[in-house]
């Protein structure tokens, strides 16, 4: 309970702990405790108000702590299930775009996306994405998925033909031939696949670019079966089994039901601090490369993109964001949500065709 | 509690706070969180799992703890693609390879050269191995562990929880001793809740005022009380400051180092030489760019 992990185990450690030391001395039991139950930083930086309302009730110092208590207190935080922190897909279905645009506004460069942008609310996405778009996004999706896949491991493996001698095997094999190396076994490094999982932004301001982002998506999804796809407006949606129907259109079918709101206003940072708290821990290691494709404008100013990307980050994983706005003339990253991004990217493209995408083959080859 | 057998309070006592002392005659000024970590990690054989900035002295406890307790200290650096080879052991090839030739030539073949290859003789202990293989417990640093990959991080816990190492060719080798396990980490990427789980923590923060005066004092005895304290307030008012590396304690120490070196009573005296010697803290170029010989001054003043 209240967060901290801590099992039958703990338990048990806690009371050795509190043999080894006074025990029925508040100060000593609480930094021992301390030591036994925090797990990280923040578990640390509560713990001392938990220890204060469990133990000094009300004020009243309860000098003699008896080890029997804190045996069942600890029981019980066993029994109870863990907090229960998924706040899954908490936006609000239409919410209004107004404000979003707003940002774009004051920008004063974007009044062409803010004006058309009401006109294709509730659009079905077959309307947006044609079939000749897939073919062609199937192959750009195919070679940018080649030119980030194979990431070279740093181990190294048997292998037929390797630039190094594995001497390990070397050895054992020499033995049958009298000392005499005759066999030469090898290894190398095995290539090892890079994930990828990409983040679409569906909202207002990006629906001119829907078109290419859409069909890179399912490109990228029917051409790579460790990959993972997603879209977000005000809601973040997963995608992914969507996507794999092997019937193109239908896919689009069903991509139209979920993405109910496509779009609205967009809520990035929000999304973002969701996707790295509810799906990251399950597919997203260091071996993945998140794709965020979107154009940075948060129609939410609760969310904060740093924050939220900061704790992707610790996962591990390259992160890339493409901006369509990246290829307007004298484009800066200024906006809020797009500067508290800025630090925690490793990539940061233009994109707004799929020729575009097709281009940034090279400069991910060097990530 | 009640009822048994209770050992006098002050024997206890002076347990952890003997630790504290004796890390303090190293050189070490803990604070009572971490010593209590430290103390309980010796104690209950758990290893203990360090977390912090960088800079704030994760490495220097274990340094300290090997030190106090006159044992070696081993250590892992962890790394990105670090394996069974590097950390466990290795067989030593080359000699092998002669030793196979040499049997050759005497005419020994068959079991007798199989068996005296891979005997202990010719096995190159790699940290893990090493720390498991003495008579009086080491301390075992592992450090940067979050820099491993998870793969790594898994068969580590296998070797935390058992003490043991298996060699193919060889058979089980367990511990003769328990090696006192310390692990630093400085959130590269999330640790396992495994790991978390098996070891204790502590969370080691930036030193406050008094206690970096102390380290000051410990560390370089011949800084003045006036500058130490001057020292210690324009780094920690530097730490507050936005940059892209804040300074660590051992950034400071060579900061004082330098001053002292540079002959200064005071910081505000010369702020061109200030200036120079913030050479030892500041260490990226937008932060030597940004950190103007006004603000320097300023903080100084401050400090003083």
């Amino acid at each position: 309970m209240n967060g901290l992990r801590l099992g039958v185990s703990e338990t048990d450690t806690a009371l050795r702990a509190l043999a080894e030391v006074v025990a029925y001395d508040p100060a000593h039991a609480r930094l021992a405790l301390k030591a036994v139950c925090t797990g990280c930083a923040e578990d640390t930086k509560r713990f001392d108000e938990l220890f204060d309302a469990y133990w000094m009730n009300g004020g009243r110092v309860k000098a003699r702590v008896a080890p029997a208590n804190i045996a069942k207190r600890q029981h019980t935080r066993t029994t109870a299930t863990e907090e229960g922190m998924m706040s899954s897909g908490s936006g609000e279905r239409n919410s209004p775009d107004g404000d979003g645009e707003g940002d774009v506004e004051s920008d004063g460069k974007g009044k062409l996306i803010a004006s058309r942008a009401a006109n294709l609310l509730k659009k079905d996405l077959r309307d947006v994405v044609g079939p000749t778009d897939i073919s062609e996004a199937e192959r750009v999706a195919e070679s940018i998925g080649r030119a980030i896949r194979d990431r070279r491991s740093r181990r190294r493996r048997a292998m037929r033909k390797g630039e190094q001698i594995d001497f390990r095997r070397l050895v054992r094999r020499s033995l049958s031939t009298g000392g005499e190396p005759i066999h030469l076994p090898k290894k190398a490094r095995p290539d090892r696949p890079v994930k990828l999982a990409a983040l679409c932004d569906v909202s207002g301001s990006m629906t001119v670019y829907a078109r290419p982002f859409l069909a890179f998506l399912i490109g990228l999804m029917r051409n790579d079966p460790a990959s993972d796809a997603y879209l977000f407006h005000t809601r973040l949606v997963r995608i992914t089994d969507a996507l794999r129907d092997p019937d193109a259109m239908r896919s689009l079918n069903r991509l139209t039901l979920l993405s109910d709101g496509f779009g609205g206003g967009s809520r990035i940072g929000h999304n973002l601090a969701h996707f790295a708290r509810a799906y990251a821990p399950k597919f997203v290691d260091g071996r993945t490369v998140v794709f965020i494709l979107s154009d940075g404008y948060d129609s939410d100013s609760s969310g904060d993109i740093g924050t939220a990307l900061e704790a992707l980050r610790r996962r591990g994983c390259k992160i890339v964001w493409l901006n369509p706005l990246k290829s307007w003339k004298d484009y800066e990253p200024i906006t809020r949500g797009m500067a508290s991004a800025m630090p925690y990217l490793d990539g940061f493209f233009a994109a707004n065709t799929l020729g575009n995408l097709a281009a940034l083959e090279h400069e991910l080859e060097r990530l | 509690m009640d009822g048994g057998p209770r050992p006098p309070a002050h024997q206890l006592m002076t347990d952890w706070k003997t630790l504290s002392d004796e890390l303090a005659r190293e050189g070490y000024v803990a604070t009572p969180d971490l010593a209590m970590a430290l103390y309980l990690s010796v104690a209950l054989g758990r290893p203990l799992l360090l977390e912090g900035a960088a800079g704030v002295g994760k490495t220097e406890v274990a340094k300290a703890l090997a030190a106090a307790r006159g044992t070696n200290l081993i250590r892992l650096q962890c790394y990105e693609g670090l394996d069974a080879n590097h950390a466990i052991y290795e067989w030593n090839y080359q000699r092998q390879l002669l030793s196979i030739r040499a049997a050759a030539e005497d005419g020994v073949t068959g079991k007798t050269v199989e068996e005296r290859l891979f005997s202990e003789e010719f096995l190159l202990k790699r940290p893990l191995l090493e720390a498991i293989g003495k008579d009086t417990p080491p301390v075992l640093l592992i450090d940067e562990i979050d820099r491993a990959d998870e793969e790594f991080e898994a068969y580590l816990l296998e070797v935390l929880s058992d003490f043991q190492i298996t060699i193919p060719e060889l058979g089980t080798i367990t511990a003769k001793s328990k090696p006192i396990v310390v692990l630093t980490a400085n959130g590269t990427r999330d640790l396992s809740d495994a790991l978390r789980r098996r070891c204790m923590y502590s969370y080691v923060e930036y030193p406050d005022r008094a206690t970096e005066i102390a380290i000051l004092a410990a560390r370089c005895p011949d800084v003045e009380d006036h500058l130490a304290g001057q020292i210690v307030g324009f780094v920690q008012s530097l730490r507050k400051e936005d940059l892209d590396k804040k300074p660590g304690v051992a950034e400071m120490l060579d900061f004082a180092a330098a001053l002292v070196g540079l002959g200064i009573n005071d910081l505000t005296d010369d702020p061109a030489i200030l200036q120079a010697s913030l050479a030892t803290l500041l260490k990226t170029q937008r932060d030597r760019a940004n950190f103007t010989t006004e603000v320097a001054q300023r903080l100084a003043g401050l400090a003083a």
